[in-house]
């Protein structure tokens, strides 16, 4: 117990790297999400084709592949491509910048079907009623279809979000100082691995709980008006 | 006609070309087949145990959720919860690197289990792939039409007849949909095996890019695999799903 105290400032630094990474991502994953869902649902076949080329090839290959094939692959391509073209010098991609892109690309794809799917449920009458009562394109999205696309989209939105919570563990093993990597060193260390894994296991369950208190504050303020049978 | 050998001068120009001009080296991935084989046969042989174990264990797990069995419900829910609420490569991490902590742990007839890689990772596979599914045949079985439970009653059959000739095979085929996608993120999830030292597909690519120093070839070959794998899965699944729900698709006209 008192190990685990006395390690408890890095422990809760690397809570903190944690949920930074998984904000980070989760901002990347709902632009693309709408990109990916808008590209599929705008008929063009260029768009779309890319889309589902993208949606494919995400369910096909693990996230920690993609995150290696990027952290190590893609710093090599980027600094293959600055030498030939001699527009920029070495780079290096951080561990954070890797992890971010890696997951938030992943899930990118995970909501583009949850953006896809709420668009759809959105009663095409109402859209109809709104242009036939003289509101612009602009308009409409953001008085009808915006407020409804959250509102179908939070469920699955909900659950794409706790699994990305705990896919972000996986960035500990490109060496990123996250609660998972603290936790390892810190065990290593004093021997007692058990101990802070067992911290790292309750700390996540903290951060379900609390995801789940503030899914379920979003869904009351998005579903108010709506009654429930 | 003798059988005529490439000329070798074209194997050569296409090993030169493979290591010269091609962005990735194909023939130095091609040439350690054996290796990615071996991953291959390792993450398969991962995936297809730890979804039977956990598949068994998960059958009575949910219905003991479904039916609410006072005492046992609120443990099987406890960890359910737990398995779903942290990550894989937690679990793992803490029954590998966890165990050696005790003593008691270390003298007993469990360590030669609990310290070799292979086994720990059965047992994270199993505990995790078990909680999930066990939520998705609770839902299943809480999907089974009241009606169907009621005749059964009324015909004279005991609770466990029921369970065992209307409720589970109507809901474990309900299931099929939901637990395919399972069966998918099992085997995405079998990478993190690569962490503790196994040589699973991913853990082949490794060995390729760290032997040689490379930045793409095994990782991209580790992509391409399981790709493979999992357009074999959803085939299969498509199969499977058209086999057992004969009688739930539209009658053709």
């Amino acid at each position: 117990m008192e190990t685990v105290i006395a390690y408890m400032p890095s422990i809760l630094s690397g809570t903190w790297v944690t949920v930074m990474v998984s904000l980070c991502s989760v901002l990347l994953a709902v632009l693309l999400g709408l990109l990916g869902a808008w590209a599929k649902l705008s008929g063009s076949k260029v768009a779309g084709g890319v889309a589902a080329a993208y949606t494919t090839l995400i369910r096909g290959v693990p996230d920690l592949v993609l995150m290696l094939l990027l952290f190590y692959g893609g710093q090599q391509a980027l600094n293959d491509l600055g030498e030939a073209t001699g527009w920029w010098g070495y780079v290096e991609i951080s561990q954070f910048t890797a992890g971010v892109f890696t997951i938030g690309f992943v899930f990118g794809a995970y909501m583009t079907e949850t953006f896809r799917g709420a668009y759809l449920a959105i009663p095409r009458g109402q859209v109809e009623a709104a242009v036939a009562c003289g509101m612009a394109p602009k308009l409409v999205f953001s008085r009808v279809v915006w407020p409804q696309l959250v509102r179908f989209a939070l469920p699955s939105f909900g659950n794409n979000w706790l699994v990305l919570l705990k896919a972000t563990a996986l960035v500990s093993v490109l060496g990123l100082h996250e609660l998972v990597w603290e936790a390892f060193t810190a065990g290593r260390s004093t021997r007692q691995l058990f101990t802070f894994f067992f911290v790292t296991l309750l700390i996540y369950l903290v951060l379900t709980a609390i995801s789940d208190l503030g899914l379920r504050w979003l869904d009351r303020k998005y579903s108010a008006g709506v009654r429930r049978a | 006609m003798a059988e005529q050998e490439p000329s070798p001068g074209l194997l050569h120009a296409i090993q030169q070309f493979s290591e010269e001009a091609s962005p990735i080296d194909f023939v130095l991935i091609l040439e350690h087949w054996p290796l990615f084989l071996e991953g291959i046969w390792h993450t398969m042989v991962l995936v297809a145990l730890a979804l039977v174990v956990g598949g068994i264990i998960s059958i009575p797990l949910a219905v003991i959720r479904a039916n609410r069995t006072p005492i046992l419900n609120p443990i099987v829910f406890g960890y359910v919860y737990v398995f779903r609420g942290t990550p894989l490569l937690v679990q793992l991490y803490l029954i590998y690197y966890g165990a050696s902590q005790f003593e008691i742990i270390r003298d007993s007839f469990m360590w030669p289990i609990l310290r070799d890689a292979w086994w720990c990772t059965i047992i994270a596979f199993v505990l995790n792939t078990a909680a999930y599914t066990t939520e998705i045949f609770r839902g299943a079985i809480e999907a089974v039409p009241h009606g169907e439970v009621e005749a059964a009653k009324s015909c004279g059959m005991s609770p466990n007849t029921i369970n065992r000739r209307v409720v589970l095979p109507n809901a474990l085929r309900r299931a099929l949909p939901a637990y395919s996608n399972e069966v998918i993120f099992m085997l995405h999830g079998s990478v993190v095996a690569s962490t503790v030292t196994i040589v699973d597909i991913l853990g082949a690519g490794r060995i390729l890019n760290s032997k040689y120093y490379l930045a793409y070839e095994g990782f991209i070959a580790a992509a391409i695999l399981y790709m493979i794998l999992v357009y074999f899965i959803t085939r299969g699944f498509k199969v499977w799903e058209k086999h057992w729900h004969a009688h739930l698709r539209p009658r053709e006209v």
